[in-house]
């Protein structure tokens, strides 16, 4: 399987969709750097020495810069886990392994490095599925190790047998499943590589165990062999500026943000574009913090839950300047009424992003730290040349939406503490140089609603899968990649129970992250649905950990069983001093138990199946659009 | 919905056979045909897949192959400009009696007789996918037994190879 022969320059550049016989390919090769450069880490020269592939294994991951993993040792990945004792590799051995990959996830979101997790073959392994998928979904780097039966057994249904790189293959962005030991150097160069560039996303290494015991000759820097893999960084000279004339011309644009700007960490070139072009900005459930919420350009989150101003400006817009975002049905709405009247300039790493959900008219492939400088330039040169737009109606209009819609939340009728408040005041106390990482469901909006993101890598949460129970595994992993934070695990009671047991890890490896349990004791965003649209029938979604119920569990019973420190907060006037309480305690994780009321509903909101046009305000409420000044 | 043909260079590693058609799978494309074989380059092998795609579809069926990290090159091979086979072999019922009328009709497309028995004969043919349907439809009075297909090989007309400026450099 190892082919040994270093890619050629020429190799690398010949792969493009073909149109037509023989379609053309890029002659003149762009990447001429050997391609021992694509190996991450310092690149250090290490001749040619005998060791164990147990030992290739770690010796590598030190060789391309690791410096902290996250796992859970078993049968088939035992032969490695003995070199990692004698390693300078931060090993945190989790409780689950589902901990380990949100881990890893959370890691990688704060540091922009390649996260690692590592887990025994079989049931360890297939524990690490729902984090590959959701590193899968928001293109987060990811290198996922697993342990494997011998060669000699794989296929007979052997003891902790599983085709994990079979299960994988439809979630990862690339996979291997090693068996020769000399292949273990290259094979893991390739995976930080390939999880680390172009598209970031998980890679999965699966060893078999035999690999692993074999004795094998190690030296670095491997050679990277890839032949099929090559993406594009820099957009196209003729599409920038076919850009820049649709932004010169464009009445009504407005800039569609992603998660690939924070995965390009392009938030200063995308201050200089939006202040260049005075268009307003969205930054989607991905993007908070791209670009800073306090900065007057900044008109919201848009998508289901998204502000009126944000929902409303793509809607009317004429120009969408796509910048790393990937038109996912949670922003659209139904995608045959999304943004009716507008061009599209689409700018993604991925080209298959490019007219997948909808038609561009100015597509340009590449990474956004090259795109969005070069757009810059060229937008500038068109204003100089052909004049500067005048955006003032659209503001006009726009920062009236604004104005008249912001977000907000009314006071619960049962007495209870409204969770907005509690968020806010959490995001108000502890400031933008926090991490704030939530689960899924209510919490998690209003965490992307309520709290104020000034700079990128501050908000963490699982976007395209929907996770419930990535909060606190990656809260935990969060803190491991930068210490001096303060994390906070903004949660759900649901939410909270399906992941807990990280806190032992905390707790021991002294880790000490902030869990907010926003506890409605129910499983708060499929109830809001069951009022909303099922007749308030609640089927199973109460959980019965909040007033007046029997509280299975006791948060702060189980913070203290954890040997963290245990908080509960019941009373609007004490969510200050609750909160403060938290920030106080350093030397070991705090849980607050914040019992809010279960009434409370996220809005504004577009009900599935209808346009944008539709969004509610409040229940049955919506804006009026026709409305004079 | 219109047919296309797609040439597809790939790395010859394990899995990349279920890595192409699981992408398929996945992601609701319809894959009309498929065959794999080596190339005259050690370590690539070649697939050539015909897909059913109207519209935009099929730049996206290319772009989302082009992301599987084994894909070298993709080029898509329209009738005018490639050559387009497909094999078959068919198990026709002849006794004595239609025999003759069986071998008749068989050399009418140029196929070729590979197996008698008392009671049937088998029929090779090779061709465009309208021709071997054209076969049939004429063998099918006398009594399908048993027919196997491959998948539509195809190739570019002229001297160029689809593995010249991809390949060639090492």
């Amino acid at each position: 399987m190892s082919k040994g022969t270093p890619a050629s320059p020429a190799l690398m550049a010949a792969k493009s969709p073909g149109h037509g016989a023989q379609a053309s390919t890029h002659a003149g090769a762009v990447s001429t750097s050997s391609q021992a450069s694509a190996v991450v880490g310092p690149n250090n020269v290490v001749a040619p020495i005998q060791m164990t592939g147990s030992e290739a294994l770690v010796r590598s991951l030190e060789e391309l810069g690791v410096k902290d993993i996250f796992g859970l040792p078993g049968g088939a990945i035992l032969p490695t886990y003995d070199p990692l004792m004698a390693s300078d590799l931060n090993h945190i051995l989790v409780r689950h392994e589902q901990g380990a990959g949100h881990a890893a996830q959370g890691y990688a979101m704060v540091t922009g490095e390649v996260g690692v997790c590592i887990a025994t073959s079989g049931p360890g392994a297939t524990n690490l599925v729902t984090a590959i998928m959701d590193a899968h979904m928001d293109s987060v780097p990811l290198v996922a190790i697993t342990g494997q039966v011998s060669s000699a057994v794989i296929g007979t249904d052997a003891f902790q047998e599983a085709d994990i790189v079979g299960i994988t293959m439809p979630i990862t962005k690339h996979s291997y499943l090693v068996t020769d030991p000399n292949d273990i150097p290259r094979v893991l160069a390739e995976a930080f590589h390939l999880a680390s560039t172009g598209r970031p996303g998980p890679v999965l290494v699966d060893f078999a165990k035999d690999a692993q015991q074999a004795q094998m000759t190690f030296s670095w820097p491997p050679v990277i062999d890839l032949p099929g893999y090559r993406p594009v960084f820099r957009g196209h000279s003729k599409q920038l500026r076919e850009a820049a004339r649709l932004i010169r011309e464009a009445k009504k644009p407005v800039l569609y943000v992603g998660g690939g700007v924070i995965k390009a960490n392009a938030s200063e070139e995308l201050l200089i574009l939006a202040e260049l072009t005075g268009a307003p900005v969205v930054t989607t459930l991905m993007a908070r913090g791209a670009f800073p919420d306090s900065h007057t350009l900044h008109v919201g989150m848009p998508g289901m839950h998204g502000t009126v101003s944000a929902v409303t400006a793509l809607q009317q817009s004429d120009l969408l300047i796509t910048l790393g975002a990937r038109f996912d049905d949670r922003v659209t709405g139904v995608l045959s009424s999304f943004a009716p009247h507008a061009k599209v300039i689409h700018a993604d790493i991925d080209p298959a992003e490019i007219s997948k959900n909808r038609t561009a008219d100015v597509p340009i492939v590449g990474s956004l730290k090259e795109i969005i400088p070069d757009l810059s330039a060229a937008v500038k040169v068109e204003f100089e040349s052909n004049g500067t737009p005048d955006l003032g109606d659209w503001w006009a209009f726009l920062g009236n939406l604004r104005d008249t819609y912001p977000l907000g939340w009314t006071e619960p009728e049962d007495g209870l503490m409204s969770p907005q408040r509690v968020i806010s005041r959490i995001g108000e106390l502890t400031g933008p140089e926090g991490v704030y990482v939530a689960g899924v469901g209510q919490h998690q909006m209003w965490a992307a609603q309520f709290i104020k993101y000034e700079r990128p890598r501050s908000w963490l949460n699982s976007g395209g899968a929907g996770t419930m129970g990535y909060s606190v595994p990656a809260a935990m992993g969060a803190k491991v990649g930068s210490p001096d934070r303060v994390v906070w695990a903004i949660d759900g009671d649901g939410c909270f129970q399906m992941t807990n047991q990280e806190l032992a890890t905390c707790r021991i490896n002294n880790i000490p992250i902030k869990v907010a349990i926003i506890n409605n004791s129910s499983l708060g965003m499929v109830r809001q649905w069951q009022t909303l649209f099922y007749n308030s029938r609640y089927s199973n979604t109460d959980l019965n950990t909040g007033h007046d119920t029997i509280r299975v569990p006791d948060f702060v019973k189980l913070a203290d069983a954890y040997g963290c420190a245990g908080l509960r907060c019941e009373r609007v006037e004490d969510i200050d001093a609750t909160i403060e309480a938290a920030l106080a305690i350093n030397d070991r994780p705090v849980i607050i138990d914040f019992v809010v009321s279960p009434d409370s509903m996220v809005w504004p909101m577009v009900p599935s199946g209808v346009s944008n046009d539709q969004i509610q305000v409040a229940r049955n409420m919506t804006p009026v659009w026709d409305e004079e000044d | 919905m219109t047919r296309h043909t797609l040439s597809v260079l790939v790395e010859d590693k394990p899995g990349v056979l279920t890595r192409v058609a699981s992408m398929f799978a996945r992601r609701a494309f319809n894959i009309n045909s498929l065959a794999v074989g080596p190339t005259e380059i050690a370590g690539i092998s070649r697939m050539t897949v015909v897909v059913d795609a109207d519209g935009d579809l099929i730049e996206q069926v290319t772009k989302q192959l082009n992301k599987l990290v084994n894909v070298i090159k993709i080029v898509e091979l329209v009738a005018e400009n490639s050559v387009q086979r497909d094999h078959i072999l068919v198990k026709v019922r002849a006794d004595a009696a239609t025999r003759l009328q069986v071998t008749q009709a068989a050399d009418l497309f140029r196929a070729s007789v590979v197996d008698v028995s008392t009671d049937s004969l088998t029929i090779e043919a090779t061709g465009y996918a309208d021709k071997l349907a054209a076969l049939l439809n004429v063998l099918e009075p006398f009594g399908i037994r048993e027919i196997v297909q491959s998948g539509t090989l195809a190739i570019g007309r002229g001297t160029r190879s689809m593995s010249d400026r991809a390949l060639r450099a090492s």
